[in-house]
């Protein structure tokens, strides 16, 4: 007798520890096997753009921190420099140099949840505690500078908040050298691990071509073969001073574009941002970190797209004035939004358990999905 | 790499027939008009063009213009009728480099817009969301319901600029 087989419909979430926040996944099944994934999306959707229609300019930032909570340095850093180039201002060069620091420490931090949390939906546990060891110091560092962990609405239109108190630039140099031999133990606590390489090895694989079609940015394009990074392909603030390389994925374990090179991507990620740190750091120049900051900040009618290279990817800025004091349009292009509307199409064939493996492994953040 | 200028010329010259038309006086980037009921031809265009290979779609944005005649309701809440709802389209090449705006102007009472779905699939979900927030229709997209909003929400779109909260959402009050 022929085993009876039927599609069955099964959903991950909204409240799953592997979906990152609350996300809904409703797969289609037969058997063990993916026939199709359909997102469902909006469960933290807060209409941050309806939001910055009714506030002044400056008063948006802390709504940016908000979206993707893991870079909201980064997420400050977009919205003001698409503010600054509609009002036309330059900014000072400490300025741009503690901006830089402090995105590329911010791209460290989110980058170690990142790999720390894709080791713990895969089962590695300790992995985990070592990044989140080292992101505390990171923390501390960003804390003592503006008082803030996690929201920092640190940026401000054409300046900071706080200047980086005396003994920020030891400190930061102290943790570059302490951080630098972690980079390794992570390497040999998870990269090479065989297990996570069966898990994640020949899994999910995204072909180049696929990947620009989708709109894939950041580490997600970069382990599909392409060298993509906009700090170099469309350089904004000071980023063309810098020497560092673009990590892209090589198939190393398996076949280019897999999960195990979005993951490996990250790692190189790591050491290329502290190469920038300690370049920053060596080149920093005194100054007055508010001496830009307008009085009154009404940009002219207009609009501007800027692009940033947010740790997961493009996040671009569309911002329209009407010539008042508050944005008249803000659209957020978030990276995470674009990243999980490719997960359907990876997820096709493959095992049900390979699902957590392709989520995170394109590492999105909840909050900037729904925004 | 070309200049907005340079790709409205060649636009113009493989589509005669068409009325495009560039804004140069935008302070930060200029911005080229495109009929919205042929933006699927243009954008097939642009994406396979030798000279131009705009093979990413980097953003999508819906845009509620505002300008149609302004009326208060006896609460005094506004009125939007008449005007266009606008779709602006960032595109870039990743391999020649060049970026370019465009941009597509609908009626605002019946707002319609061929879908670039089937050329960029960046565009499914970013069409969904102008949908979404505007009510914008996107003709041919496959696929087209709320991607935030609950599926059931009623019919109006939150970020057009004279939404108003419906008072009670499943029996639930809505404003706070």
């Amino acid at each position: 007798m022929a085993l009876k087989t039927e599609e069955m419909v099964l959903n991950m979430g909204p409240q799953h520890p592997s979906t990152h926040g609350v996300l809904r996944l409703e797969l289609e099944i037969e058997g063990e096997l993916i026939k199709n994934v359909k997102p469902h999306i909006g469960y933290l959707h807060r209409c941050f753009e309806k939001h910055a229609e009714a506030m002044t300019y400056p008063q948006v930032i802390p709504y940016t921190d908000r979206m993707d909570y893991l870079a909201s340095m980064y997420n400050n850093f977009g919205y003001v420099l698409g503010v600054e180039k509609l009002l036309g201002i330059e900014v000072p060069e400490r300025v741009q140099y503690i901006r830089v620091i402090m995105g590329e420490l911010q791209r460290i931090a989110s980058h170690q949840v990142a790999i720390g949390t894709y080791g713990l939906d895969l089962g590695a546990f300790t992995p985990f505690l070592y990044l989140f060891r080292d992101r505390e110091k990171i923390l501390t560092l960003f804390e003592e500078t503006c008082g803030a962990r996690l929201l920092y609405n640190y940026m401000w239109v054409g300046g900071l908040s706080h200047d980086i108190h005396p003994d920020f630039i030891r400190k930061t140099k102290e943790f570059v050298k302490y951080f630098r031999p972690n980079i390794q133990e992570v390497n040999n606590l998870l990269t090479f691990n065989k297990i996570f390489i069966e898990r994640t090895a020949n899994v999910g694989i995204l072909p180049l071509d696929a990947a620009i079609n989708f709109g894939m940015t950041g580490p997600n394009l970069r382990a599909s073969g392409l060298a993509f990074d906009i700090r170099k392909e469309d350089p904004y603030s000071i980023y063309d001073r810098f020497d560092f390389d673009i990590p892209v994925g090589e198939g190393t374990v398996g076949t280019v574009g897999d999960c195990w090179d979005r993951y490996y991507v990250r790692v190189l990620e790591m050491e290329q941002s502290l190469r920038i740190i300690e370049q920053a750091l060596d080149q920093i120049p005194e100054g007055d970190v508010q001496s830009a900051i307008p009085k009154r900040i009404k940009p002219p009618k207009g609009s501007v797209y800027t692009r940033v290279e947010n740790p997961r990817g493009e996040l671009g800025y569309f911002i329209i004035s009407d010539g008042s004091t508050s944005p008249f349009r803000v659209k957020v292009r978030a990276p995470s939004f674009v990243s999980l509307s490719v997960l359907g199409e990876l997820c096709k064939g493959h095992l049900v358990s390979d699902v957590v493996a392709i989520l995170g492994s394109i590492d999105i953040v909840l909050g900037e999905v729904d925004r | 790499m070309k200049n907005p200028e340079e790709i409205l010329e060649l636009i113009k010259f493989n589509f005669p027939d068409l009325e495009v038309t560039i804004d140069a006086s935008l302070p930060v980037e200029s911005i080229i008009s495109i009929d919205p009921l042929n933006i699927h031809l243009v954008a097939q265009f642009l994406k396979t063009n030798p000279e131009l290979m705009f093979d990413s779609l980097m953003s999508l944005s819906g845009v509620d213009d505002a300008n149609g005649e302004k009326t208060k309701d006896e609460e005094g809440t506004e009125i939007i009728t008449g005007g266009t709802l606008s779709v602006y389209y960032h595109l870039h090449s990743t391999s020649l480099k060049h970026k370019i705006t465009l941009k597509a102007s609908t009626n605002r009472e019946k707002p319609g817009i061929e879908s670039v779905e089937n050329i960029w699939k960046t565009a499914d979900w970013h069409e969904r969301e102008a949908y979404d927030m505007f009510g914008i229709i996107f003709l041919n997209h496959p696929d087209l319901r709320r991607i935030l909003m609950p599926y059931d929400w009623d019919e109006s779109y939150p970020l057009r600029k004279d939404y108003k909260n419906p008072e009670f959402y499943h029996g639930m009050k809505v404003p706070y």
